[in-house]
């Protein structure tokens, strides 16, 4: 195989000093260790297939990517990759290496485990949900249908230096590589563990798994060898799985527990907000996330415009969020506000059911119709598509509820049978944060097929055709981009296929004794903290 | 009587074969779609295409089940689809919790349902008796999940006696077994009352009573661990009716046992998962009966096998 | 026994049915919860599916009991109070029906089984043992879960995993029956098997039939509460008293009136079919009476 690098124009070239070494937080102590509490038991930490918002940040901590981002923001960093070149096209990435990487099984880390870990995560035998991030790579579809072992893409140059060739030009690239899914694994630890990796998992991350009690709890212990200097502070981070937040919180009030991680039961929310010193120890931050109904564009009468957009004005978001306790913030378009990208002078469809009544009266439905209302059958997601269902009766559209498990609303979603989706439960959360992931797969042409997760099967190719364009701009950032990316989500938001109903808030709530800065606690992309970084005060 | 060990075996076998026929059969016509499941959100359909291939959830239902039995003869109850690991660890993992919780619960309901029935028996036709025969009404025909949760709030939240749920400590496992023992309680106090009575009409205790013995002794020595024995074929039942409820008891409590790996597996179609469990429950409850038909004619020989 | 006596029996039965304080006090319970299902629209203060703007604080919290909201409202500011009341339609509702059901599935196996004995008796009361060693609430989760549940098949749900025990009972009656003389003779006689099957052996089979239809109801009711709280059985809005408390338990402990409200009326509803179910046994089936 031939070295292409030097032929290349590099355009970006980034590099760090050989040694990580950053600001550490000068107040940070180390030692001592907290307890993490979840209602539902951990399913597994194998980078390759956990993609649960509760195994994310776990995996995080154990493992490491070419790619990272500075704690607390949506900022990329080098991770595993000291630094980066790209060339002049944005179709080949070099990635040199980090040297005296050690996983926790004491080897070092080397540029075939980087091929080998993509190879893996894009093999059909991993079944990783994850596999479809990597399609730019060259050679990718080779591997998805199962002709090719290895991705043609990816070539090992030397020990500290791999090259990934794209096949299509990705804007979104490097916050690909800064997926759990890209993260780096020892081949031998797999090949050791039989299949259970994710029971055994063996990384390169600032935290090693100590212990595992299936359905009661995980200890992870500090990694000694990390290698980012400093760091963590923590010894130990314990997980308490089987854990309802209500004694959660309860624990946390009596010093047993620093983090409830699946934040504060509703019913508790105005007690604990109520009380200034429990409100002290909550930090709230934004989320990449938005709560939306689905409008099927296939399905009469939501094929007409018109009335999607009577829909739109029909919906009292500010109930809703009533409803849900005031922790989210009412939405007028696809993207969440702390996302790059999000147009800020949007109006939006304004609440007003006398004018939705009149367009649809205009839209040839005086009397309005019948339609149904999927919607996940865990609290507080039937709540809402109550209040939805009672919005709608005031327009003259009568929707009747099917609250069902969450596989049956994915499959309804997906087969294109459900007129209408409220997706609580089952809402789009950002992999990684950038623009283009609100759209592919839930606003665009590609996740408008049978079984894909564009719920409204809304497909406009000249919308699609700017999304590509956008995408194909080399640097991810670049306010142009960021321009276009702005205009798709007004395009969309024109053809009403989507109504967006709120963007949830975070709230964390932690123990008094913990420290390090606000915005670990509500880390965009480790929810519900960042432990790598968080330390405790005493 | 070996033999008679011997064919009830090979009938309870047969039993769980049909049951996992069925359960495998419900779960193969399910509309929802594991794979997608699996897949993911951004899967291609080549990816989950390759998926189904390689779970074998492109064969017909016939090749697919007969490859299940096929593991299950190998002590193989297959891998989760999204925990990735063998369901036989997941179940191994999560079954002496309930096992626990089931062995608690039994205790919970004979000490207190035997005890209700004892008494009731002595004091027949009296307010005590009444009383406690309406109370054994309202236990059975309460809900649990209301039970539980009534429990939870007096003596959990309010009082703060015990913990609002979880696992670990014996204080943990009071209110949970509470709830089965409150619950199962109405039945044994009836049988027990019936049984007690007739025990007390038998001669041999008449003999007792004119010997001069006292009245304890004679409730308490002789009467009590003849009455006693209809109670026990009840206990083998008994364990089937706990396997239905383990999933709204586990729940409710944050207990770490098969029934919230159940509902867990339930919600996501995880569909090796589903039939584990459900094997497991039906073993336990075959197991139970089986028992039930074996144990009591050896301790009672008035009762006779068929 | 003949026919005419089995009659006669039954209408003295109920005479002393009626002598019974406990019995009393269930068909009280029973006449109560039926008017109030029946009497819903115009006793209910409210529209129960009406969310009221001011039946939640202005955190979006539910109202304790008070006025206008007797019995409060729950998590959507609906009253309480009404929903119940309409509530009890669709307990009892799914609870005749799935129960009627679960009857005819069980008495028609355990019949056929118990009459005819042979291979296909034996077929069908294999069946039954099998039906029996399945986790009942396990079946009937994964069921609601694989068809979406409407209060028609939540009610089919409930059947299909309750027809085992009448099945069981029916079955052992009838096999005595069957071997009785006067059985015998009919079939010299020369009857045809469905006369002998329902002249004959049904009506000696309705004692029986009535004290586990009662009692079934109460499991049904049970059984369908269950299913609405763990969110797999009645659909919202319909209010049912499990999904009243399916919910509103997250709130259980700042509001507790929503879940124990509702599961006191479940309690109650079971109660009463019970001690008239229990009663009923006692009265018409000298063979199970309780040895007081």
């Amino acid at each position: 195989m031939k070295k292409l690098l030097v032929s290349t124009a590099l355009i970006a070239a980034l590099a760090l000093p050989a040694f990580a070494q950053e600001a550490l937080d000068p107040d940070a102590k180390s030692g001592g260790g907290i307890v993490i509490t979840y209602k539902d038991d951990v399913a597994t930490l194998d980078p390759a297939i956990g993609y649960d918002w509760q195994n994310w940040s776990m995996i995080k901590s154990l493992f490491d990517g070419l790619m990272d981002y500075t704690p607390g923001t949506t900022e990329l960093r080098p991770g595993l990759a000291e630094s980066y070149d790209v060339s002049a096209d944005g179709m080949t990435f070099t990635f040199h290496l980090r040297q005296g990487v050690k996983f926790h099984n004491g080897r070092e880390m080397t540029a075939d485990d980087v091929k080998y870990s993509l190879d893996r995560v894009t093999s059909p035998a991993t079944q990783s949900p994850g596999a479809g991030f990597f399609g730019a790579i060259a050679g990718y579809d080779a591997m998805a249908d199962g002709s090719a072992t290895s991705l043609a893409g990816v070539t090992v140059i030397d020990p500290a230096t791999v090259e990934i060739k794209l096949s299509r030009p990705d804007a979104t690239f490097l916050h690909v590589m800064a997926l759990n899914f890209a993260s780096v694994v020892p081949k031998e630890a797999v090949e050791a563990a039989n299949g259970d990796f994710g029971k055994m998992p063996v990384g390169t991350g600032a935290f090693k798994l100590a212990e595992w009690t299936i359905g009661q709890k995980l200890v992870f212990a500090k990694n000694p060898d990390y290698w980012r200097a400093g760091l963590p502070y923590l010894d130990t981070v314990t997980f308490e799985v089987g854990q309802e937040p209500v004694v959660a919180l309860l624990r946390l009030q009596n010093g047993e527990v620093d983090v409830p991680g699946d934040g504060i039961p509703p019913a508790k929310f105005q007690e604990v907000m109520g009380d200034p010193a429990q409100a002290a120890m909550v930090v709230e931050g934004g989320q990449l996330q938005t709560g939306y109904i689905t409008l099927n564009v296939k399905t009469p009468p939501f094929d007409n415009v018109e009335v999607r957009r009577a829909i739109n004005m029909a919906i009292n978001k500010d109930r809703i969020v009533q409803i849900i306790n005031g922790r989210a913030v009412p939405a007028n378009q696809p993207l969440p506000p702390s996302m790059p990208g999000y147009t800020t002078d949007h109006a939006g469809y304004a609440f007003n059911p006398d004018e939705a009544k009149k367009m649809l009266a205009e839209a040839g439905l005086p009397d309005g119709f019948e339609t149904e209302l999927y919607v996940m059958n865990t609290d507080p997601n039937p709540r809402i598509a109550q209040a939805i269902q009672q919005d709608l009766a005031a327009i003259g559209v009568k929707a009747s509820i099917q609250s069902i498990a969450q596989a049956n609303v994915i499959e309804a979603g997906g087969a294109g049978t459900a007129p209408m989706i409220w997706s609580g439960g089952m809402a789009w959360i950002a992999d990684f944060p950038d623009p283009s992931n609100f759209y592919g797969p839930i606003l665009g042409c590609s996740g408008a097929v049978d079984g894909g997760w564009n719920w409204s099967k809304f497909c406009d190719p000249a919308i699609d055709a700017e999304a590509t364009a956008a995408d194909s701009m080399i640097d991810p950032a670049a306010p142009e981009r960021m321009k276009m990316w702005s205009d798709v989500y007004m395009k969309v938001m024109e053809q009403a296929p989507w109504v967006p109903v709120f963007n949830e808030q975070r709230y964390t709530m932690k123990s008094a004794r913990m420290g390090g800065a606000d915005n670990l606690y509500v880390d965009p992309v480790s929810i519900p903290v960042n432990y790598d970084y968080v330390y405790v005060k005493e | 009587m070996a033999a008679l060990i011997f064919r009830r075996l090979i009938q309870s076998a047969l039993i769980l074969l049909g049951v996992s026929f069925i359960t495998f059969f419900l779960l193969y016509v399910l509309p929802a779609d594991p794979v997608r499941q699996i897949a993911g959100r951004s899967a291609t359909p080549q990816t989950v295409a390759n998926i189904r291939e390689q779970l074998g959830l492109d064969q017909p239902f016939v090749v697919q089940y007969t490859r299940y039995l096929a593991g299950l003869f190998h002590g193989d109850m297959g891998r989760s689809y999204l925990q990735k690991t063998d369901v036989t660890t997941l179940i191994m993992a999560r079954l002496p919790a309930s096992l626990l919780l089931m062995a608690a619960g039994i205790a919970a309901e004979l000490l207190i349902g035997l005890s209700m029935g004892v008494i009731a028996a002595i004091w027949r036709g009296r307010a005590v008796d009444n009383s406690l025969m309406m109370t054994s009404f309202i236990t059975v025909s309460a809900p649990q999940f209301v039970v539980a949760l009534l429990l939870l709030y007096v003596f959990a939240v309010k009082l703060g006696w015990f913990p609002i749920g979880g696992y670990g400590t014996p204080a943990h496992l009071v209110l949970p077994a509470l709830t089965l023992g409150i619950l199962g309680s109405g039945w044994y106090a009836r049988i027990m009352r019936s049984s007690m009575i007739e025990v007390l009409r038998a001669d041999f205790i008449r003999t007792a009573r004119a010997k001069g013995l006292a009245r304890s002794r004679v409730i308490l020595r002789h009467a009590l661990p003849n009455a006693i024995l209809p109670v026990i074929a009840m206990i083998g039942i008994d364990i089937g009716i706990f396997m239905g409820g383990i999933v709204v008891v586990e729940g409710v409590f944050g207990w770490p046992g098969i029934g919230q790996l159940a509902w867990q597996a339930i919600q996501r179609i995880d569909i090796p998962i589903i039939m584990g469990v459900t094997l497991v429950s039906a073993c336990a409850i075959v197991l139970g009966n089986l028992l039930a038909d074996l144990v009591v004619p050896l301790i009672d020989p008035r009762i006779r096998i068929r | 026994m003949s026919d005419a006596a089995a009659i006669r029996g039954a209408s003295s039965a109920f005479r002393r049915l009626l002598r019974r304080k406990l019995a009393l006090l269930g068909l009280a319970l029973v006449v109560i919860i039926v008017g109030a299902a029946i009497l819903a629209p115009l006793i209910a203060p409210f529209d129960p599916f009406e969310q009221h703007f001011d039946g939640l604080t202005l955190v979006g919290e539910p109202l304790p009991p008070g006025a206008p909201y007797l019995l409060g409202t729950d998590l959507l500011g609906r009253d309480l109070l009404s929903r119940l009341l309409y509530g009890a339609r669709t307990s009892l509702i799914i609870g005749v029906m799935a129960n009627g059901i679960a009857l005819i599935i069980g008495t028609m196996i355990g019949l056929t089984a118990g009459y005819f004995q042979g291979w296909l008796g034996a077929i069908l009361m294999r069946f039954t043992d099998l039906m029996m060693a399945f986790p009942a609430l396990l079946l009937a989760i994964c069921l609601a879960a694989i068809f979406q549940p409407s209060i028609w098949i939540v009610a089919f749900v409930i059947a299909l995993v309750n027809w085992v025990q009448t099945a069981r009972v029916i079955y052992t009656e009838t096999s005595a029956l069957a071997a009785r003389d006067f059985i015998a003779a009919e079939r010299t006689l020369g009857a045809s098997t469905p006369r002998i099957l329902f002249r004959h052996i049904l009506p000696h089979l309705m004692p029986l039939i009535i004290v586990w239809g009662t009692l079934g109801i109460s499991t049904t009711v049970l059984l369908e509460a269950t299913l609405s709280y763990l969110g797999v059985g009645v659909q919202p809005p319909t209010p049912s008293w499990g999904n009243i408390i399916f919910e509103n338990q997250t709130y259980f402990q700042s509001a507790p009136w929503l879940v124990f409200i509702p599961g006191f009326a479940i309690l109650v509803l079971a109660l009463a079919f019970n001690l008239v179910g229990d009663a009923l046994r006692d009265v018409l089936d000298p063979t199970l009476r309780g040895s007081d």
